[in-house]
């Protein structure tokens, strides 16, 4: 489904490419070229490295700066106490680093930075880059329960008082819904960040294609369709914080169960 | 029917599955803030219930959408 002469591509915004020459790079016949989906993680880390040590500071009587990090330290701290209990500190640099990534890299991917001819790369938007996050949430969950648990982690698919003629169907149902959890994980993060960006593309062709068909199909098309991705634009950010949290709450319930069993 | 143009009107099917997440997703907010007005001592302590159940609601929303491109631009 190449898109037609003089369209807007919704896709086009999700490619890949090597930037800064580096397509044929390669270790024992890998690509490794510098794409600029890699580019735009490093730009994410090096804005979160200085957003944190701007606010790191410790100063007595705190600035604006050093109130927003601890905000930010706060919530997440205070999600693990409710959810994990006592023991979720142990957890607090991963689930926070993991929230701080997400939420940065799904802003900076709306910024309009197009306007300067710099465009912006949500790299949130790839099932590969959020099936690493969740793959390393998963493995942080089995490591953790069969480290403290052993063999008794099986008992997570009996959950207590299950009738003894239901142990054929209850562990299998129960196993399944534990094996989805890394795929529900990544899949919800790409998919809303993937959708999101191709609505707004969607609604920006119907501006264009419309105020090139005249005056009257702009004023009557195209004015309500740029109003619409305002609106859009809005909830967009609204959703790059939920998915953040999402992804963070869901990650620490499931430690949780790895935790305490049931 | 052709098999191309199939494909375009299941990706146009799976939409359905899109609106139907939509009311889910509604139903959650609605039935929390219908709660909360009831009762909103106890409403901030179930923020972390109520957007578990806005995840689960909204993910088989996102599975339609992953079932409409899979068609266009997959199978």
């Amino acid at each position: 489904m190449a898109a037609e002469e003089g369209k807007v591509d919704p896709m086009k915004q999700f490619a890949i490419e090597p930037m800064l020459g580096s397509e044929n790079w390669e270790i024992a016949g890998f690509n490794i070229a510098f794409t600029n989906s890699a580019m735009w993680m490093m730009i994410t880390t090096i804005l979160l490295t200085l957003f944190m040590v701007g606010g790191m500071k410790r100063e007595l009587v705190p600035g604006r700066w050093q109130m927003m990090v601890e905000s930010f330290t706060g919530f997440i701290d205070d999600m693990l106490e409710a959810n994990i209990g006592k023991e979720g500190r142990t957890y607090l640099p991963y689930i926070f680093s993991l929230f701080m990534f997400i939420l940065f890299a799904n802003l900076l991917g709306l910024l309009p930075l197009g306007l300067v001819g710099v465009h912006p790369f949500t790299f949130t938007s790839h099932f590969t880059v959020t099936g690493v996050l969740a793959v390393m949430s998963f493995s942080i969950v089995l490591i953790v329960g069969f480290w403290k648990h052993g063999f008794k982690f099986f008992s997570l698919f009996v959950p207590h008082g299950t009738p003894l003629w239901l142990m054929w169907l209850i562990p299998v149902i129960e196993l399944i819904s534990f094996m989805v959890r890394p795929f529900s994980l990544a899949l919800r993060l790409f998919v809303a960040m993937m959708a999101g960006h191709v609505l707004l593309k969607v609604l920006s062709s119907f501006v264009i294609d419309s105020v090139n068909a005249g005056a009257g199909y702009g004023a009557f098309i195209g004015i309500p369709s740029f109003t619409l991705m305002i609106a859009i634009s809005a909830l967009e950010i609204l959703v790059a914080g939920i998915q953040a949290y999402v992804f963070a709450l869901l990650t620490s319930l499931y430690i949780n169960d790895a935790e305490h069993l049931h | 029917m052709e098999a191309e143009a199939a494909k375009l009107v299941g990706a146009g099917l799976a939409a359905i599955g899109a609106g139907l997440a939509a009311t889910g997703v509604g139903n959650v907010f609605g039935s929390f803030l219908e709660g909360a007005l009831r009762n909103p001592g106890a409403a901030d302590g179930q923020q972390g219930r109520l957007f578990i159940g806005f995840a689960a609601a909204e993910l088989l929303g996102l599975l339609a959408f992953v079932v409409a491109m899979i068609l266009i631009f997959v199978a």
